[in-house]
């Protein structure tokens, strides 16, 4: 077990799992609306401050797993219940409990009947989806990754849009499918390591590479739905568009960061020959997603669908980053994951509030308006140009930082994706043209009110924050990236290792 | 002591006996029974610990035994509370239908915890009689007698699967010269590899994978679970598959772990097509209870991949699977039972907008169907999962994966059947009114779906012993 950090004292990450469940729970039995509202958002703004605890105690200098908490769970069977973040999921536990918040809040007068079922949904998701990143061993990680199915099923179902049956049995049935496979590659793992579901115990093993291969793409199909990479991507659009705000963002923000995450903590270390094998058909996938994202989003007249594609191509990046398997990309990776949490989210919630005003999605039906609501107007503007990575905005280090790795390695790959970066300003301009500029207006739409802009306002702090100065949220993951390279390099090395590779 | 819950099932049969003699007496026969069987859950989980045996033998009380009877005295009790109005049910024929419910579970006990083969048998059939009696016992609605066929039907294909029972057992005899379980096993595992002994257990078996709905005993299933009134068909698919996987893990156990691969061979051809054939077949059915029927094979088949690594954790999951199996069908029964006005078969499109007519319904619904699905952290994903980890552990990859393929087959109907409750409107569909005991029973349930799925740990210990006290 030493690379695992035990945390003694404070269970600090248990905390943060069992707090909204623990919220969800008492929720079922407060009675009035407001009162549930005011229960939900306090649980999830208490979440939120308690994990900067993790941020200010974390450990940069070290590679192993922190806050870790260790507990035997079905001693038959060698399942633990292990926790540990280190410097990659760390930055992902955070966007989690900073976006709870967000959701509760942007839903305040979204939400309109069975709100009390809708908040124990949220709160339910925030448990699995912190729990997600925070798991170590994998039959644990499992469990949460398809727990979170159903409370996301009827946040799309019942709160959804007019197409919501469609869109929710397909998300479901997508990402049930994909992860089928998933089980097998656990339970094969778990064999070949002795009986121990132990993620980190799996990592730098010395598989055989037919065996890797196999895993590999197990992976492959569960991850890449999630993300979801191009041809995996059909659902996206379609949950994206039905769900109701706070789903959408949650399903941007964080439910598509498993995917990557994914690829970033079991497809690299578990199976790195075959990583380095199949990485390059993942970056022509890659610079697809990226193509097909940007193409698709310019042809969308619905602003809901327009950022589920450019969601898309932005993943594509992310993906493209992680494949290069160098340090630039994989930080460019990591951050340009948060940046999409932030920036994505940002859009959904905007694109939220115009809804509940207007109560459509279409842009030709929000042309001009921005003569009448000012303030939306100079939030979707922050965050437009935020998405199509704008110097100075968060997205344009993380981009910057991928394509850099990219021409470094792959000229051609990365001039093949260079055109995405285009069309991201096209269609993002394309929209704030149509919204700002053409048409009449709408004189009776009243602007934003308070609540309003104290969901959007802290959005926009972290656009800046991490686009003038990035140097915090880089820091805390220097020597886990390296760490995971070192364990890759090792691999192609030809080294065989049969034990835990040194730590730093 | 020992005997004490049997017992009470029998004079509990007796007494409603009595009451069916009277006028007018469903009331009191319900009551009688309700009361019989709280009693009954309670006095196996207080003898849960005893050991002994009586019946120069043949009748052998362990761990195995009564945690076995605990199940059957808790499902006879879940579905006599929420089938309490036995709404398709003549009301002449309410006392005797209890009667032959309570009469089911004494020889589904008996059962549980006979070894020796002719006591075996006795008891089976007495299970067995009085189920094939509750089928037909159905008001008659529709006039096109479905009862009826699916009573024939029933018993047509109970006397067949009896009848390679008792052959496979006069082959067993034969070859051993004794019908006591504890002088077979270590007889039968000398003859492992003995083509003969192969071919009596397998017909041993067969008598039991007719109880559980294994291919190719499958057939009876759709049209009884149709025919048969929701209650009894709640009944028939959740109490007797208790006994048949006791039963299977004793006649498994005959098998010598080393030698055994024809058997094996044989569970997994049986468990791979029972996946398929469920599976498949339930994705186009449009009544509930006949897909749930055809549910029930598909898992039939899961329960079979607990017995064909032949070891002790292997029984074992098993063991957990099919209490986990139990529940989580009563789960849904309950919903069937409620929604359904007078007795009728509930269609999948009877349950539109159920989360508006009866919230707690719905949840218990979804709660079930996702359960039975496998998704976690419902008892149903930890059984799956434990499964499957056996049976590659016992290296059937082929078998994992295809029993992996079923799971993501199967989650399309178990889906539908939540996406109509929660996404249609009701349609005009009236609320739907349920009575205070079976509220506290759909959220028992629920609470016991969820905690056997998050804390396996203890079930499990208890269910490993268990098994460990019969080999």
């Amino acid at each position: 077990m030493d690379f695992l950090i035990i945390n003694e004292g404070s269970r600090i990450l248990s905390t943060l799992v069992f707090l909204p469940l623990a919220g969800a729970f008492i929720l079922l039995f407060l009675p009035s609306e407001n009162l549930q509202r005011l229960w939900a958002m306090l649980v999830t703004v208490v979440t939120a401050l308690f994990s900067i605890k993790l941020y200010t105690g974390f450990d940069s200098t070290t590679a192993k797993y922190q806050f870790a908490e260790h507990v035997s769970w079905i001693p038959s069977l060698n399942i633990n219940y292990t926790l540990g973040i280190d410097g990659i999921s760390l930055l992902l536990v955070l966007l989690t409990t900073f976006i709870m918040p967000l959701c509760v809040i942007g839903s305040w007068t979204y939400i309109q009947k069975r709100v009390k079922e809708f908040m124990i949904c949220l709160l339910i998701m925030e448990t699995a989806m912190l729990g997600v990143f925070m798991a170590l061993d994998f039959a644990l990680f499992y469990i949460l990754w398809e727990a979170m199915l159903i409370p996301m099923y009827l946040l799309i179902a019942i709160w959804g849009g007019p197409r919501k049956t469609y869109a929710s049995i397909k998300f479901f049935l997508y990402t049930l499918a994909g992860s089928v496979m998933l089980l097998v590659a656990i339970i094969a793992l778990y064999l070949a390591n002795d009986g121990s579901f132990s993620i980190p115990m799996m990592m730098s093993q010395d598989y055989p590479f037919s065996f890797q291969i196999w895993v590999f793409l197990a992976f492959f199909l569960a991850f890449a739905i999630k993300v979801p990479m191009f041809p995996f991507h059909t659902w996206l659009p379609a949950a994206h568009v039905e769900a109701p705000t706070a789903g959408s963002v949650v399903l941007a923000s964080v439910l598509l960061k498993m995917g990557t995450y994914g690829f970033l903590r079991f497809c690299l270390p578990i199976t790195p020959l075959a990583t380095l094998s199949l990485g390059p058909y993942i970056l022509w996938l890659s610079v697809a997603a990226i193509l097909y994202g940007g193409f698709t989003a310019l042809a969308q007249t619905d602003m809901k669908k327009l950022i589920a594609y450019s969601s898309v191509g932005h993943m594509g990046f992310v993906t493209l980053g992680i494949f290069f398997l160098n340090k630039q990309g994989l930080e460019g990776a990591i951050l340009q994951m948060i940046n999409h949490g932030i920036t994505t989210g940002a859009l959904f919630l905007c694109v939220g509030m115009m809804y509940e005003r207007t109560h459509s999605r279409e842009i030709a039906d929000h042309s001009g308006i921005a003569q009448n609501v000012p303030i939306f107007v100079t939030f979707l503007t922050i965050f437009s140009l935020s998405s199509l990575a704008f110097p100075a905005t968060n997205s344009f280090v993380g981009e910057f930082l991928v394509l850099a790795s990219a021409f470094s390695v792959n000229k051609v790959i990365a001039g093949a994706a260079i055109p995405g970066a285009i069309l991201a300003a096209a269609y993002m301009f394309r929209l704030l043209q149509h919204v700002l500029f053409r048409g009449p207006g709408r004189p009776d739409l009243k602007d934003l009110n308070v609540r309003e802009i104290m969901t959007l306002a802290p959005l926009v702090f972290f656009v800046f924050w991490i686009g003038l100065a990035p140097e915090p949220f880089l820091n805390v993951m220097h020597t886990s990236v390296d760490y995971l390279l070192g364990q890759v390099e090792l691999a192609k090395a030809g080294a065989h290792v049969v034990a835990m590779a040194p730590l730093p | 002591m020992l005997f004490i819950p049997e017992l009470l099932l029998l004079i509990g049969s007796l007494v409603l006996f009595g009451v069916s003699l009277g006028e007018d007496k469903a009331k009191t026969a319900h009551n009688v029974a309700l009361g019989l069987s709280a009693v009954v859950s309670l006095l196996c989980l207080a003898t849960l610990g005893q050991k002994g045996s009586l019946f120069f033998d043949a009748y052998s009380i362990d761990l195995f035994s009564q945690l076995f009877k605990l199940g059957i005295a808790l499902g006879m009790m879940a579905v006599i509370i929420f089938g309490s109005q036995l709404k398709g049910i003549t009301v002449k024929m309410k006392p005797e239908y209890y009667l032959f419910m309570v009469l089911s579970s004494l020889g589904l006990m008996m059962l549980v915890s006979s070894v020796e083969l002719l006591s075996l048998f006795v008891a089976l059939e007495l299970s067995s009689y009085a189920l094939y009696l509750m089928v037909p016992m159905r008001d008659d609605h529709s006039g096109v007698r479905i009862q009826m066929e699916a009573a024939i039907k029933y018993i047509l294909f109970g006397v067949v699967a009896t009848g390679t029972m008792l052959y496979g057992m006069s082959y067993i005899y034969g070859l051993t010269g004794t019908t006591y379980m504890n002088v077979l096993v270590p007889k039968m595992h000398e003859l492992a590899g003995n083509p003969t002994a192969m071919l009596a257990i397998a017909l041993f078996m067969s008598g039991f994978f007719y109880k559980l709905a294994v291919f190719p005993f499958h057939f009876w299933v759709p049209d009884v679970y149709q025919g048969a009134s929701n209650a009894t068909t709640a009944f028939i698919a959740s109490v007797p598959k208790l006994g048949a996987v006791a039963l299977l893990i004793r006649i498994t156990t005959l098998v010598a772990p080393d030698a055994g691969e024809s058997i094996v061979m044989l569970l997994m051809v049986c468990a791979v097509c029972s996946m398929f054939y469920g599976n498949l077949s339930a994705l186009v059915q449009t009544d509930v209870k006949r897909m749930l029927g055809f549910s029930g094979i598909a898992h039939a088949g899961f329960v079979l991949l607990g017995l064909l690594t032949l070891d002790t954790v292997g029984f074992a999951t098993s063991m957990y699977y099919i209490s986990g199996y139990l529940f989580m069908n009563l789960a849904c029964f309950l919903v069937i039972c409620s929604v359904s006005q007078n007795g009728e078969n509930v269609s999948i499109d009877d349950l539109s907008g159920l989360y508006k007519r009866a919230p707690l319904l719905a949840l218990t619904l979804l709660v079930g169907m996702m359960a039975l699905a496998g998704i976690p952290p419902f008892v149903g994903f930890m059984g799956k999962f434990m499964l499957l980890t056996g049976a590659l552990k016992a290296g059937h990859l082929t078998l994992v994966i295809l029993a992996a393929l079923n799971t993501a087959i199967a989650i399309y109907y178990y889906l539908s059947v939540v996406r109509v409750a929660f996404t249609k409107a009701p349609e005009g569909r009236p609320d739907v009114s349920v009575d205070v005991l079976t509220r506290v029973v759909s959220v028992a349930l629920i609470v016991i779906i969820i905690v056997m799925g998050v804390v396996p740990k203890p079930i499990l210990s208890l269910a490993t012993s268990a098994v460990k006290s019969i080999l």
